[in-house]
C-alpha cells in the first residue's frame, strides 16, 4: 500500500511539474499575474509529492519490505539499520529519487525565501526548476520505477553490495547531489535571467550564496567519496582519475569558476554574459556526470551495472537541456550590456585568468574522460586515458591558478599596483622558496623536483592568505587589541576566501607528498614476521577468526613501533558477506599528522609456518595523506563562511526589488 | 581602457590558454594513453608493442587461476572463448576476483606471449561486464546474453 502511494506521489508530482513549467512562463510573457501566480504553490505541491515518495521508499528499506522489487534487490534484514536508510540511495533507482527530492527542496526554498525576488523572475526561476523535475519524474517513472511491485515476494533480500555498507559512502551521494542539484538553481537563474533579457547585481546576489552553497555540499560529497575509496577499496590511494571521479570533479572545476566569476557580477556588475555562460555549464556538467555514471559508456574501476536504455533517455535529456539552453545564450546573451570596465592588472582581472585557466583545466579533463568514447566511435581502437594523462595536462594548468589565487586576492578592484601587491608577499614568497629549497634538498630526481614545487605552492598559498588577513587587520603594526577588533569586523566573505585558499594549500601540500613520497611493500608475512616501513616496524602476530553482524572473516593484527617503542596495533580484515556472496577488505590504518601507515591482508596462502598460516600483506606508508581531506573539508568550511557573511543574510533580496523598480531593463540592441 | 581594447585582452589571454592546454594535450596523447587488445588481437596481431603499457581483457578462463603456494604470483588465463593468453600478476588480488567472470588487466606482453601485469581491475559489482570485455566476447562470437548486465 505504502508503495503504491509512493508512486502515486511521483506520478502526482510530474503532473503539478508540468504545470509549474509551463504556466508561470507562459504568464510572465503575457503579462498574466494570475498564471504567474501558479508557480509558487505549484513548487510547494511538487516537493510535498516528491518528498512523500522519498518517505515512501525508506519506508519500504527500513521495514524490510522485499515484495517491492527495488528493495528485495538492494537491502537484507541482517542490514543495520543506517545501511538500511542508506540503501534507499545505494541503487540507480533510489538515488535517482533521491535527486529529485533535493531539486524539488530547492524549488521549495526560491518559493519561500524568494519574497522579494521580482515576481516574474521567480516564476521564470520556479518554472525551469520545475521542468528539470518534470525531466527526471518521467526518467523514472518510465525507466527507473523504483516501487516496482514483486509477486511473490522473496523472504529474503539481496542485500547492498558490502563495499558500499560504509558510513563514508552512506553520505558521499547526498552531498554529491546537493553539490549537482545546488548547481540547478544557478542554471534555473541564468535561464530565468536570459529569458528576461536582464542581469544585475541583485541577481548574482541570489545566485552566489546558491552557488557556494552548491560548492561546499559537492566539495564536502567528493572529498567523502575519495576518503572512502582510500580506506575502504584497499589499494591506497585516493584520486585514480576514473570516469566516474571526473564526472563529479568537472562540475566541481566549473562551478569553482563560477563562484569566482558570480563575484565579479555582484561587486563590479561585469562579467555577466560569461557568468551566464558558466551557470549553464556547471548544471550541464552535473548532468553530464550523473549520464557517464548511470550509462555505463565508459570502463570504469568504479563502474555500475547499469542500463543501455536508461543511457539513451539521459542522453535525450543532455541534448535537450544543454542545447536548449546554450541555443536560449546564443540568442540572448549579445543583448546583455556589460558594466565596469578594468584594468587587465586588477581584482577583476585576476578572477579571469582564474576562470579562463579553470574552465580549460575542466575543457582538458572532460577531453580525457570522454576521449576513448570519440577514438572508439571514429574507429580509432580501445584506449584507456588514465592518471599520467590527467598528470601531464591538468596539473600544468592548475599551478598559475594557484600562483594568482594569493595575488589576486590583494589586488584592489578596477586598477592595481602589482608590485606593491608583490612586495608585500614577499614573506609568503621566501617561506615558498624555502619549502622547495629544503625538499629539492632531500631529492635528487625530476620527479621529486616537481614535489618540491608542490610544496613550494602549498607554502605559498597558506603562507600568503595568512598574509592577506594579517595586512588586512594591520597585525604587528599597532596594538593587539586593535587588530582583534578588525577581525571580528572583516566581511566574513574575506575570512571565508583566506580559509578556502589556505585549506587548498593545505590540500596540495597532502597531494604533492603522498604521491611523489609514498612506500609500498607488498609480501609474504607468516606469524612473527617483522617488516619495516618509513621508521615503523610492523610485526604479523597472525589472523583470527571474527563475527560480525553480517559478515564473518578474519581479522590480522599488526603490532606497530618505532624505537623499540610500542605505538598501537593495526588489524586489517577480510570479511565475508554471505547474503551478498562476496568479500571485502578492511584496510587497517594509523593516521598521523606526518602520514598514514596503511596496511592490507591479502590472501592466505597455503604455507604453514609454526605460528599459522602466512599471508601475503601490503603495508603503505602514504606521508601527509590525511592533509587532503583536512584541507578539502577546511575550503568547503571557508564556503560556509563566506556564506554567513551579512550581505547574504540580510538586505539582499530587498535590495533586489528597489533595484528593480529604480533601473530601467537592461535589454541592449 | 576602452571596452574594446579590454575584449581584445580577454581573447588574447583566453587563446594562450586554450594553446598551452591544446599543447599539453596533443603530447599527453601521445605516449601517455593506453591502448586495450582482446586475446585474439593479441594472438592474430603483430604489432602490439612489449615495451609499452598496454590493457588485455576477458574472462577468466575456469579452472586456471592458480594461487601463490609461496610468494605472490598469481597465474590464471584469461579468454574470449577463441584465444587465450596467460596472465601473470604479483600482488593481491581483488576481493571480486573470479573464475568465469569478466577482467581487465594492465601491464606488458613479454616476447614469450606471457602477459604481465601490475593492475587486475576490480569492479565494485559482480554482475558488470567491462565494456571491451562484451564486445571482444561479441566479436569471438561467443557473447551470451546470460552475461548481460541486470
Amino acid at each position: 500500500m505504502i508503495a503504491e502511494i509512493g508512486q502515486f506521489a511521483l506520478i502526482l508530482a510530474l503532473v503539478i511539474g508540468i504545470v509549474q513549467g509551463t504556466l508561470p512562463l507562459a504568464g510572465a510573457a503575457l503579462n498574466r499575474a494570475q498564471w504567474v501566480a501558479v508557480a509558487r504553490p505549484a513548487a510547494r505541491g511538487q516537493s510535498l509529492f516528491v518528498i512523500i515518495a522519498f518517505f515512501c521508499l525508506m519506508h519500504a528499506y527500513v521495514t524490510s519490505d522485499f515484495s517491492v522489487a527495488n528493495v528485495a534487490q538492494n537491502s537484507h534484514t541482517l542490514k543495520p539499520m543506517l545501511y538500511k536508510v542508506s540503501g534507499v540511495w545505494g541503487n540507480h533507482e533510489g538515488s535517482m529519487v533521491l535527486w529529485v527530492a533535493i531539486l524539488a527542496l530547492f524549488g521549495l526554498a526560491v518559493a519561500e525565501f524568494g519574497t522579494g525576488l521580482p515576481p516574474t523572475l521567480r516564476a521564470r526561476v520556479l518554472a525551469i526548476q520545475g521542468l528539470i523535475g518534470v525531466a527526471f519524474l518521467a526518467f523514472i517513472l518510465f525507466t527507473s520505477n523504483p516501487f516496482l511491485r514483486l509477486d511473490p515476494a522473496p523472504l529474503e533480500g539481496n542485500g547492498l553490495n558490502p563495499i558500499l555498507q560504509d558510513p563514508g559512502l552512506a553520505f558521499h551521494p547526498p552531498f554529491l547531489y546537493l553539490g549537482y542539484v545546488g548547481f540547478s538553481m544557478a542554471f534555473s537563474f541564468a535561464v530565468a535571467a536570459l529569458i528576461e533579457g536582464r542581469v544585475d547585481p541583485a541577481w548574482a546576489r541570489w545566485v552566489r550564496p546558491w552557488t557556494l552553497a552548491a560548492w561546499c555540499a559537492l566539495t564536502v560529497g567528493i572529498a567523502l567519496g575519495s576518503w572512502w575509496a582510500y580506506y575502504e577499496l584497499g589499494w591506497g590511494g585516493w584520486w585514480f582519475w576514473d570516469p566516474v571521479e571526473n564526472a563529479s570533479f568537472i562540475p566541481w572545476l566549473v562551478g569553482t569558476a563560477l563562484l569566482h566569476s558570480a563575484i565579479v557580477v555582484e561587486k563590479r556588475d561585469a562579467l555577466k554574459s560569461w557568468t551566464i555562460l558558466l551557470a549553464i555549464l556547471a548544471f550541464s556538467m552535473s548532468l553530464l556526470g550523473t549520464f557517464l555514471v548511470r550509462s555505463g559508456v565508459l570502463t570504469s574501476v568504479h563502474a555500475f551495472a547499469s542500463d543501455p536504455e536508461r543511457g539513451v533517455f539521459i542522453l535525450g535529456l543532455l541534448v535537450f537541456v544543454i542545447g536548449g539552453s546554450l541555443t536560449l545564450y546564443a540568442i540572448r546573451a549579445p543583448g546583455l550590456k556589460g558594466g565596469g570596465l578594468f584594468a587587465p592588472i586588477s581584482r577583476e582581472g585576476a578572477l579571469v585568468l582564474n576562470n579562463l585557466l579553470l574552465t580549460t583545466g575542466a575543457a582538458v579533463v572532460l577531453l580525457g574522460t570522454l576521449y576513448p568514447l570519440i577514438l572508439d566511435a571514429f574507429g580509432g581502437g580501445k584506449v584507456s586515458v588514465g592518471p599520467p594523462f590527467f598528470n601531464a595536462t591538468f596539473v600544468p594548468l592548475m599551478v598559475p591558478v594557484m600562483l594568482a589565487a594569493v595575488v589576486g586576492a590583494m589586488l584592489s578592484w578596477k586598477r592595481a599596483d602589482i608590485g606593491a601587491v608583490l612586495s608585500r608577499l614577499k614573506i609568503a614568497f621566501y617561506v615558498a622558496l624555502i619549502g622547495v629549497g629544503v625538499t629539492g634538498w632531500f631529492a635528487g630526481s625530476l620527479h621529486d623536483m616537481l614535489a618540491a614545487g608542490g610544496i613550494g605552492i602549498a607554502a605559498w598559498l597558506i603562507v600568503g592568505s595568512a598574509v592577506e588577513i594579517a595586512e588586512r587587520t594591520a597585525l604587528f603594526k599597532g596594538p593587539l587589541s586593535n587588530s582583534l577588533r578588525r577581525a571580528a569586523g572583516l566581511p566574513r566573505s574575506a575570512w571565508g576566501m583566506a580559509i578556502a585558499h589556505g585549506a587548498l594549500g593545505i590540500m596540495v601540500a597532502g597531494v604533492t607528498a603522498s604521491s611523489a613520497w609514498r612506500v609500498e611493500k607488498i609480501q609474504l608475512m607468516a606469524p612473527g614476521d617483522t617488516i619495516t616501513v618509513s621508521g615503523y616496524s610492523l610485526k604479523f602476530e597472525g589472523a583470527k577468526q571474527i563475527k560480525g553482524p553480517n559478515y564473518h572473516g578474519e581479522r590480522g593484527i599488526f603490532t606497530v613501533t618505532r624505537d623499540g617503542k610500542t605505538i598501537t596495533a593495526l588489524t586489517p580484515e577480510k570479511r565475508e558477506y554471505p547474503a551478498e556472496r562476496s568479500q571485502t577488505t578492511e584496510a587497517g590504518i594509523l593516521t598521523m599528522v606526518s602520514g598514514d601507515l596503511y596496511a592490507v591482508l591479502g590472501d592466505k596462502s597455503t604455507k604453514q609456518s609454526k605460528g599459522g598460516a602466512a599471508w601475503s600483506t601490503r603495508i603503505y606508508f602514504n606521508p601527509l595523506v590525511a592533509w587532503i581531506w583536512v584541507g578539502a573539508i577546511l575550503m568547503a568550511g571557508g564556503g560556509l563562511v563566506s556564506l554567513t557573511d551579512r550581505r547574504h543574510r540580510i538586505g539582499a533580496p530587498k535590495t533586489a526589488s528597489k533595484h528593480n523598480s529604480t533601473q530601467p531593463a537592461e535589454v541592449g540592441a | 581602457m576602452t571596452r574594446k581594447q579590454r575584449r581584445m585582452n580577454f581573447i588574447i589571454l583566453g587563446l594562450l590558454t586554450l594553446g598551452v592546454a591544446v599543447a599539453l594535450v596533443l603530447t599527453a596523447l601521445k605516449d601517455k594513453i593506453v591502448f586495450f587488445y582482446s586475446p585474439t588481437d593479441v594472438a592474430t596481431k603483430k604489432e602490439i608493442p612489449t615495451n609499452q603499457q598496454v590493457r588485455v581483457g576477458g574472462l577468466v578462463k575456469q579452472g586456471t587461476w592458480k594461487k601463490p603456494t609461496n610468494g605472490l604470483v598469481h597465474k590464471f588465463t584469461v579468454t574470449d572463448l577463441r584465444h587465450d593468453i596467460s596472465i601473470s600478476y604479483k600482488g593481491i588480488i581483488p576481493d571480486i576476483f573470479r573464475e568465469g567472470q569478466g577482467v581487465v588487466v594492465l601491464g606488458k606482453l613479454q616476447a614469450d606471449g606471457n602477459f604481465q601485469t601490475d593492475e587486475v581491475l576490480a569492479k565494485h559489482d559482480e554482475k558488470y561486464m567491462p565494456p571491451e570485455v562484451a564486445e571482444a566476447l561479441k566479436k569471438s562470437g561467443k557473447w551470451k546474453h546470460t552475461e548481460d548486465a541486470k
